[in-house]
């Protein structure tokens, strides 16, 4: 990259990359877009039951990397990826493994609300239908209802499921998908600059939720806003043009960054 | 002068109108320093300019090419008073016209129509010039009163914009008028026909035979004009059509649009478009000549009696026809579905196919009803393959092994050929064609809202 020579950026990253309750671990990631490297060799550990944040200027490869972590870059013609990603030790680029399954593990929820033109019911119960989760219809209703709750958005909806999720408000559409995405009980939620379209109350509730949801579960989440990174998340990981720089307890970084990058980019010089 | 040679002039001029229109916005603009002064692009005085020498000269020539015959004609006709019969009136005012352009030799005609076709011939010369001198007049005069409007405060855009907006508030309801028009035209030809043959006859009758006889006392001079037949035809061939289309058009769009790598799509997509590019004779001669054989051989081997013109041949070549209509729109609106929805199905562990029957086709849905709608207008239009190989034979049936006829087949036999225009047997043509109007506009309605009421709206 040109910029290398612009910038001393070193081969290896600082701070506490891995950790013993091990729920993730990426080992040397390549991440590659036809010929252009978007990650260069990122090994990290996201533990059980943590809230990762990932910040960086953008095109850094942050959200590039959150995708690859349930192989929602399969989608995007080109992208290739280089090294070993597991999750409770199994290789998720394996030809064996098998992507439903592991989406269904790994759930993610998106920078736009993506709310599907369905029913608000529909929403939430669409993912329990196709992995046939729910026995009976009382069961659906339980399932989507304690989803609901989950995201806290029960109170809201409650007597309008069966109308469509499209007509809810920006955060409450956001808040839908994370009850849709929790509605298949996963290990680990992704979270792709989940408050990038919303106003501050909405985000407020947002981020409420994701304190709460990491009681159950690991959480990595992509963000813009160091203030969100530094209210909800208990690591945070720092990345620059595809590397990443430092990876410590949120409040380090936050307070004693080990590299002058992540210095730079939390006091504003850059980004 | 000709119409077409005035027609040149008028738009030489406005070009002309254009650049000097052009050119004096920037001799005013000169001495304010710069164009930014004007109050409008130097090209909105320019294209006002333009609009001012053509826009009334057109206006004036379209109302007089529109009105000056039939004012001539009236005017001619004066000495004629002794003719009342419509028929006869026009008889003798074609051979006045047809003497005085030369087509008839005056020779033999009498000295009325000679005189009458002289004076004509001389009207239409003043006339001529008249319309000349007058578009040239209005140009020059609409161009220099624009032309010396010109000014840095003079408001060119807004002016511009405005006679835009009315052109193309024209143009919409020219398209809506001439609609109405035909409406209008079928509608009263239709009623000519349901004084003569009642209408429930018509609606409810089973029983096709439009051939009247020329003498009263003739064998069957009545016909019968029951239109059942005619309509559970084109129903059950459009029917056998959709069959085929849809399942093969809507797969091969999902496959198109969610499968095929986009090389593929690129060529393979154009290709599939060729065939709605094949004329419908051509389809027609591939049902009659290789489909319809196919089909009897077919049958007779099951031990079937199948006709050797029949409604599954005819219905299957339309299918194959109208299959690009639904796969081509079909492909387009899927394509159009957000990549956010899929993405949020497959996050969820959904496969791609759960994920296009789940949450892609339903939000593609309204797009897909408008192809296969469009498909369906298609096949019930649809006339020539029939004619080749569906046959003539107005047989009420549902059986697609036996012949059938449709609807616009039969309008196309009431029509052509020698025809007295105000025979039962003719007029019936515009009643078919009413009924069908009704019927696809009743299936349009019905489509329309069960889209609305099933779509799924993603924004």
């Amino acid at each position: 990259m040109a910029n290398d020579n612009e910038r001393p950026i070193p081969g290896a990253s600082v701070g506490e990359q891995f950790q013993d309750n091990a729920r993730m671990s990426m080992r040397n990631v390549n991440i590659f877009y036809g010929e252009k490297q978007a990650i260069f060799d990122v090994s990290l550990d996201i533990g059980q039951n943590q809230v990762m944040a990932m910040i960086g200027p953008s095109g850094c490869g942050k959200s590039t990397f959150l995708r690859s972590l349930n192989r929602m870059n399969d989608t995007i013609e080109g992208c290739r990826v280089e090294g070993q990603i597991a999750m409770d030790g199994q290789n998720l680029y394996d030809e064996k493994l098998d992507v439903v399954e592991l989406r269904a593990r790994v759930g993610m929820v998106f920078q736009k609300p993506n709310p599907f033109p369905k029913s608000i019911y529909d929403n939430v119960a669409y993912g329990p239908k196709i992995h046939g989760l729910a026995e009976s219809r009382v069961d659906l209703d339980e399932m989507v209802e304690s989803s609901l709750r989950k995201a806290s958005l029960w109170n809201e909806v409650k007597d309008r499921l069966h109308q469509p999720g499209t007509g809810l408000s920006g955060g409450q559409q956001q808040r839908l998908c994370i009850a849709r995405a929790i509605a298949v009980n996963p290990e680990v939620i992704l979270m792709d600059e989940p408050c990038s379209a919303l106003d501050p109350i909405a985000t407020a509730k947002i981020e409420e939720l994701i304190e709460e949801l990491s009681e159950n579960f690991t959480i990595a989440i992509v963000t813009h806003s160091m203030q969100q990174a530094a209210r909800v998340s208990h690591r945070t990981a720092y990345f620059h043009l595809g590397r990443l720089i430092e990876v410590n307890p949120t409040e380090q970084v936050f307070t004693m960054p080990e590299h002058e990058l992540t210095e730079g980019y939390i006091t504003g010089r850059f980004g | 002068m000709q119409a077409s040679n005035l027609l040149f002039i008028i738009i030489a001029l406005a070009v002309f109108g254009y650049f000097s229109g052009y050119g004096r916005s920037l001799r005013v603009a000169k001495p304010l320093g710069s164009i930014s002064k004007l109050h409008s692009l130097p090209s909105y005085y320019a294209m006002q300019t333009a609009i001012w020498v053509a826009l009334p000269a057109l206006l004036l020539m379209a109302v007089w090419l529109l009105a000056a015959d039939s004012i001539t004609h009236a005017y001619i006709m004066r000495g004629f008073e002794q003719v009342t019969a419509t028929s006869d009136y026009n008889l003798t005012l074609n051979r006045i016209i047809n003497v005085a352009s030369g087509a008839l030799p005056g020779a033999g005609q009498s000295a009325e129509i000679v005189a009458a076709a002289e004076q004509l011939q001389q009207i239409g010369a003043t006339q001529q010039w008249a319309l000349t001198v007058l578009v040239l007049t209005l140009c020059s005069a609409g161009g220099l009163w624009s032309w010396q409007r010109i000014k840095a405060d003079f408001r060119a855009r807004a002016a511009v914009e405005g006679m835009l907006q009315k052109f193309l508030l024209m143009s919409a309801s020219l398209a809506i008028l001439t609609t109405l028009g035909i409406v209008l035209s079928v509608l009263f030809e239709s009623i000519r026909f349901f004084s003569t043959v009642p209408i429930t006859e018509f609606v409810f009758g089973t029983s096709w035979s439009p051939q009247t006889a020329i003498r009263v006392d003739q064998i069957g001079s009545s016909g019968s004009f029951g239109a059942v037949p005619l309509f559970t035809g084109t129903l059950l061939i459009s029917a056998i059509a959709m069959v085929v289309a849809v399942p093969v058009g809507l797969m091969s769009a999902i496959y198109l649009a969610e499968y095929a790598s986009p090389k593929f799509r690129r060529s393979a997509k154009p290709l599939l478009e060729i065939l709605a590019g094949v004329p419908t004779v051509v389809y027609g001669f591939f049902a009659a000549l290789t489909v319809a054989p196919l089909i009897r051989d077919l049958g007779s081997s099951f031990g079937l009696d199948v006709a050797a013109e029949s409604a599954l041949a005819a219905g299957s070549v339309m299918g194959i026809m109208i299959i690009p209509f639904i796969s081509s729109l079909a492909d387009d609106v899927i394509t159009a579905v957000p990549q956010s929805m899929r993405d949020g199905s497959l996050a969820m562990g959904a496969t791609q196919s759960e994920t296009i029957r789940n949450v892609v086709i339903p939000a593609a849905l309204p797009g897909i009803v408008g192809g296969i709608l469009l498909a369906a207008s298609r096949a019930i239009g649809e006339t020539m393959i029939v004619v080749m190989a569906a046959g003539m034979a107005a047989n009420l049936t549902a059986n697609p092994l036996d012949a059938v006829t449709t609807v616009t087949v039969q309008i196309v036999t009431l029509l052509t050929g020698d025809q007295e225009f105000d025979s039962a047997k003719t007029l019936a043509a515009f009643a078919l064609g009413l009924m069908l109007f009704i019927v696809t506009l009743g299936l349009n309605f019905l489509a329309l809202r069960i889209v609305k009421k099933y779509r799924e709206q993603y924004d």
